[in-house]
């Protein structure tokens, strides 16, 4: 039944009959199938789970609900029994069956598939009890356990489009605004500009015609939480949208998302259409006299689209290159007319600020900026995933008491916050509470949310040339300080991992890198020296390594390394020298295995394949 | 220049034309068409270039430039199999180099090049957005998580064992 939602007592039967229709099933299984579900087989499982369903003629009483990313991408995939609460992790299609007939149907809990806490070793049921969802405040995420990203109903049965009612019937735009400044909401796809105050300036702008955009082109490597809110739960966002829009005066909206993320594509193209289908969107929404209307366009993978201006001139079907600001969008933006773009994560704390209050959001975060923020916590962390957190936790909270710390036996090095616009962070920063202003404080940017720990084992003189890498190919090519500048800064860098540096390359990076600072037009060039000169401040001995002494302490700068077999370790079984894909290990059976240095390409397969462990890199 | 509607008998290639109907011929449209074209050719053959120039009354450079400044956009036909290796930073520190240079050298082709008997194009991506289990390969649009050089060497040869294709 897909009746269309003309007023706000049709919205509130809507919900009545959704949650009525949900109670005849006693039992909800719920399994994660974000892309890192999918990835782990959480497609088969979903498949063998109604299969088993079925064969057990529990297809009245057993709920199967394919849901977005639970956030603790590690452990998928998750499945959920509910009422029962409990969590299963790393779930196989062959534990459906005894899911169903043991958890399920006689309340046994199977121990095996239990998660188990690390730190205490003790088997864990339930996932508010996991240590790495007990530390946070899952405002946004939280949704994303319970809504089928492809059931405008789910999300109808969780309260949504309560709060567009809310704004277009009890509310006017200038109230809007009012609660989004209250809410001292910034900007969550990095810049970090209070968003009231962008709805203000839009809303001022004197035209007949406004858009609203939604930025869902996540280009920060390491940074999914715009993603996974658009596959997971994809009404959150066009709802915020469209409360945006009202509040600005914009009865157009475009939702900009990369092609990179297809089942995001897929799952906010059909919340637009039964958006539509059921009246939330489209003209007269809710009997208010407010129509807005949203279309999708796909990016085609440029770093630069995630800038303002670059995004409108792609959407214009032109080359994503970024222009001067002033005029901002919000005087000129999309064809001209004033345009207010924010991102997914920004749209989707919209409906929650609208429900529960500016203040009550304001609260939650810092003096300068409230609510939560989502980050993706990933790398050498022993806990990796979504995590999302009030703005203003520390750095320490975040990695140790969440992530768990560093996976294996490795020592915590630096966090990289901010993606290619933000820098690396050193051990002794990490009480940081992270926030907007003190991140930027310490060289680095909280940015859109990517968070990636590294360990001893990584090199920052590598990871500088990394961001380098990755600059030199997404600039544009607009700015001669850009296109040029992050070219010959990688070269600098490529070449002191080469071991062919000279100790003079350090001031030529931090000189060149301030004119690429100084004079480039947008984000991009402005904030491309970030990863440079924040290792270089808190790593230079790490440079100096390499330069002076020839030498990569982390093992990673294939020119200057070695790998050699440790004679008192290694057992001589040959597995090494069958794996070497060059020949260049030698030796017999039961015999201490040699490496040929000149043959070696450093591909470290044999270290993977060696069992005690004896080849080691100096 | 006021727009033109597109020529839809100018192609010759039913398959193109089909391609370019539900398009009103306005510029704006060029990237969705761009895509659209490399959705069903897999790439962009220089024909459907000089069809979307005169579909929309641009000059054909402007659609070249567009065409190469994106990244997502390909010239050449790909391989049967397409094995594209995800080096955002999650995976960067996790050793994905190690895995591309593996399967480079599996291959015998660079990332973005084609093994001569049209099997297998290898290609990177910025960032693929699954940080959390990298190192990730995707092999014909199935994902694979925590990828090391000897797995990555296992995938080539056994492509086709499908888990799920994600398809927007």
């Amino acid at each position: 039944m897909t009746a269309t939602i003309k007023k706000l007592k049709d919205l509130t039967r809507e919900k009545e009959r959704i949650a009525k229709a949900r109670e005849a099933y006693p039992f909800c299984i719920t399994i994660s199938s974000g892309t890192c579900g999918l990835a782990k087989g959480s497609g088969e499982l979903v498949k063998a789970m109604q299969a088993a369903v079925k064969g057990l003629g529990l297809s009245k009483k057993v709920l199967v609900k394919s849901t977005g990313c639970h956030g603790f991408c590690d452990i998928e995939p998750v499945v959920h029994v509910a009422p029962q609460g409990i969590l299963y992790q790393k779930v196989a299609p062959e534990n459906a069956k005894e899911i169903l007939s043991e958890t399920v149907l006689r309340n046994n809990v199977l121990d095996k598939l239990l998660y188990t806490d690390p730190r205490s070793g003790q088997k864990v049921r339930y996932a508010q009890e996991i240590p790495f969802y007990k530390a946070q405040r899952r405002l946004l995420t939280k949704a994303n356990d319970l809504v089928d990203p492809e059931s405008i109903d789910d999300y109808i049965a969780i309260g949504g489009y309560r709060a567009l009612a809310k704004a277009l019937l009890e509310m006017n735009p200038e109230k809007v605004i009012d609660e989004a400044k209250k809410s001292r909401l910034r900007g969550r796809g990095g810049a970090g500009f209070p968003t009231g105050f962008k709805w203000e300036f839009c809303r001022r702008a004197k035209s007949d015609v406004k858009y609203v955009i939604c930025n869902a082109d996540e280009g920060d490597p390491g940074a999914y939480m715009d993603r996974s809110l658009l596959e997971g739960n994809p009404h959150s966002a066009l709802e915020g949208m469209a409360i945006g829009a009202f509040a600005i005066g914009a009865r157009e909206g475009i939702i900009y998302v990369r092609h990179e993320y297809p089942l995001a594509v897929r799952n906010i193209r059909q919340a637009v259409a039964q958006a539509k289908r059921r009246g939330l969107l489209g003209k007269n929404i809710f009997g208010s006299g407010f129509s807005f209307d949203v279309h999708i366009e796909r990016g085609a993978g440029a770093f630069v689209c995630g800038e303002e201006t670059a995004l409108i001139n792609s959407v214009q079907g032109l080359r994503g290159e970024p222009k001067q600001r002033p005029p901002f969008p919000a005087v000129r933006g999309l064809w001209g007319k004033p345009t207010n773009i924010n991102n997914v994560e920004t749209w989707a704390s919209v409906p929650i600020i609208i429900n529960k209050g500016g203040d009550w959001f304001a609260r939650i975060g810092t003096e300068a900026s409230g609510g939560t923020k989502i980050f993706s916590l990933v790398g050498k962390c022993a806990h990796t995933g979504l995590v999302e957190v009030p703005i203003g936790t520390s750095l320490r909270e975040i990695i140790y008491n969440i992530g768990g710390g560093i996976k294996g036996e490795g020592d915590f090095k630096a966090v990289q916050t901010g993606g290619p616009s933000g820098g690396c962070l050193p051990r002794h920063l990490i009480d940081l509470p992270v926030d907007y202003d003190t991140l930027a404080k310490a060289g680095s940017i909280m940015g859109s949310g990517g968070m990636i720990v590294m360990d001893d084992s990584t090199c920052m003189v590598d990871v500088a040339k990394y961001f380098l890498n990755f600059l030199r190919n997404e600039s544009c090519g607009k700015c001669l300080s850009c296109r040029e500048g992050t070219q010959r800064l990688y070269e600098i860098v490529e070449r002191i991992c080469e071991g062919n540096g000279k100790e003079e390359d350090l001031d030529l990076l931090e000189e060149l890198a301030q004119v690429v600072k100084d004079s480039s037009l947008c984000g991009l060039g402005q904030t491309a020296p970030n990863p440079v000169l924040s290792t270089l401040r808190y790593f230079r001995r790490e440079y100096e390594a390499h330069i002076k002494d020839k030498r990569c302490p982390a093992g990673v700068c294939k020119s200057l390394i070695q790998y050699v077999i440790d004679g008192e370790k290694c057992i001589g079984c040959t597995l090494c020298m069958k794996q070497c894909p060059v020949n260049a290990i030698t030796g017999e059976l039961k015999k201490v295995h040699k490496v040929d240095s000149d043959k070696c390409i450093r591909c470290g397969v044999c270290v993977e394949s060696c069992k005690p462990k004896a080849i080691f890199v100096v | 220049m006021k727009n033109k509607k597109p020529k839809r008998n100018g192609s010759g290639d039913p398959r193109l034309d089909k391609v370019l109907k539900p398009y009103k011929g306005e510029p704006r449209e060029m990237i969705s068409m761009l895509q659209d074209i490399q959705d069903e050719y897999g790439f962009l053959p220089e024909d459907a270039l000089r069809q979307v120039a005169v579909a929309l009354g641009v000059p054909l450079p402007d659609v070249f430039g567009v065409a190469t400044f994106y990244r997502m956009f390909r010239l050449n036909a790909p391989g049967r199999h397409t094995i594209t290796a995800c080096v955002g930073t999650a995976c960067h520190v996790r050793g994905v180099p190690r895995v591309v240079d593996e399967l480079s050298r599996t291959l015998g082709v660079e990332p973005g090049q084609t093994t001569p008997d049209g099997e297998y194009s290898l290609e990177t991506v910025a960032c693929l957005g699954c940080c959390a289990i990298g190192p990730v390969v995707v092999m014909d649009g199935v994902y694979h998580g925590q990828v090391n050089p000897q797995t990555a060497r296992k995938l080539v040869k056994t492509p086709a064992k499908a888990k799920e294709v994600v398809k927007s």
